[in-house]
């Protein structure tokens, strides 16, 4: 049933500083109001149980892709449209230009955000693989500062995240590569287009002869929240890729991802779908 | 209980000021307050676009976008789309070439082709699909649409 729209305040701050100081005032009272993709579903839904939202889309503080020789910083209300535009994203960050070009249709890409694809915590989000692949940093602003952590270990349980009320995410920052690495992402939904995914797998790989000595891989809708598979990684980091290999990483992944029967797939069906993309990008990584 | 504040806006051209509630999806503000009910509501969860407006030239879900966000910004409906008389080309593709069937996906499909055009007035098959794909037709309309757009085009 529709929700009951009186009850619900969305206030527009100033200024950074406006915002921050609402949610530093009252922890826990305030919640950021970004794109409004997920919220606006819940609200309509009569879902949405919080009921004071810090409109935070009108503030340029929070907008904007910087590069500097060693970054490519993003504002957290860089929008899939943004991403999309960026030639930079588009030539060094691939995947998290295909994520963007992969969420919704453009209505949504000109609204959604990164950031709040990272704070509304889906499991089954598109950009954090990406963003975990990529080794992305997040950096968390509070009235008394700021404060710059490692993306991979932010979502602590489903929908829980390693940050204080009276934080915001402001940017996210992601290392330019100083040695190339290949790029494998990977969407599996019901269609191709317009669809929530089943598994969403993004990994970066970089070879030695027939070695891979850099490997980061990532999936989504295989966990309680998007991983990092560290695991699987170090079962293929420095060993030749050969048969043996393979069958040890995919025993590996199918242990330390735990998917589930849910609306819109069944654990089964992840699991192996979730090895075979290792395989192909392990496949795809030796040719 | 929160109280109505004056949110003033642009809708297709005109300054607009309401008392609304900062949460009232704009969809509803359009058709309910300002009865420009050519934007339809169809999921009501942005999966088909039967809301679509432009936001300051962006187009967008109305249905998902509180009207607190659009204060101070410029919409543009469907009804916002024609020179008075004269109709856009995509409204007359749409006529000549049986685009419009039900009629409920057809305001955001024009909304979604005239955003394309003008983003890129020679698009290609693949584009033109890709600006449409976030709209649904239920009428297993889709070709005449695209055809549509195609002819639209070619103006």
């Amino acid at each position: 049933m529709r929700a009951y729209i009186p009850s619900y305040q969305l206030t527009t701050p100033a200024s950074l500083a406006d915002a921050l100081a609402l949610l530093g005032d009252e922890p826990g009272v305030w919640k950021p109001f970004a794109g409004g993709t997920d919220l606006m579903v819940l609200l309509e839904a009569g879902k949405l149980p919080h009921r004071n939202y810090v409109n935070i889309w009108p503030l340029r503080e929070l907008r904007g892709i910087d590069m500097s020789d060693t970054h490519v910083t993003l504002g957290a209300l860089t929008t899939y449209t943004d991403v999309q535009a960026n030639d930079v994203l588009q030539s060094e960050f691939p995947m998290l230009c295909q994520a963007a070009s992969e969420t919704g249709g453009l209505a949504i890409q000109n609204r959604g955000t990164l950031g709040g694809n990272i704070i509304n915590a889906s499991p089954a989000a598109d950009s954090p693989p990406a963003l975990l692949a990529y080794d992305a940093e997040i950096e968390l602003v509070s009235r008394d500062g700021s404060r710059w952590i490692p993306y991979d270990g932010f979502h602590t349980g489903y929908k829980q995240m390693n940050m204080r009320a009276d934080e915001l995410l402001a940017r996210i920052r992601l290392p330019r590569q100083t040695v190339p690495l290949k790029p494998y992402y990977r969407k599996v939904g019901t269609r191709k287009a317009q669809a929530i995914s089943k598994v969403c797998f993004a990994a970066v790989a970089g070879r030695e002869g027939d070695r891979l000595t850099t490997v980061r891989i990532a999936l989504g809708s295989v966990a309680p929240i998007v991983l990092r598979c560290k695991q699987t990684e170090d079962a293929i980091r420095g060993q030749e890729l050969n048969d043996e290999t393979m069958t040890r990483a995919r025993e590996t992944l199918m242990r330390e991802i735990s998917p589930i029967d849910d609306v819109r797939s069944t654990a089964d069906y992840r699991l192996r779908v979730a090895a075979n993309l290792l395989v192909d990008f392990l496949v795809t990584s030796r040719s | 209980m929160v109280k109505k504040t004056a949110i003033e806006f642009q809708v297709n051209g005109e300054s607009r000021t309401l008392e609304v509630f900062p949460m009232a999806r704009l969809l509803d503000v359009l058709r309910e307050d300002l009865h420009l009910t050519g934007t339809k509501e169809g999921c009501g969860e942005g999966e088909c676009g039967a809301c679509t407006v432009k936001f300051n030239g962006e187009i967008v879900n109305s249905c998902l976008v509180p009207v607190a966000q659009v204060a101070g910004a410029s919409i543009t409906t469907i009804e916002g789309v024609a020179q008075g008389d004269q109709l856009h080309a995509v409204q007359q593709a749409f006529i000549e070439h049986g685009g419009a069937q039900c009629g409920i996906c057809t305001p955001g499909m024009i909304l979604a082709a005239v955003d394309l055009l003008e983003r890129n007035p020679a698009p290609t098959e693949a584009d033109i699909r890709n600006g449409l794909a976030g709209n649904l037709c239920r009428c297993t309309g889709y070709m005449k649409i695209f055809e549509s757009v195609v002819r639209a085009c070619q103006k």
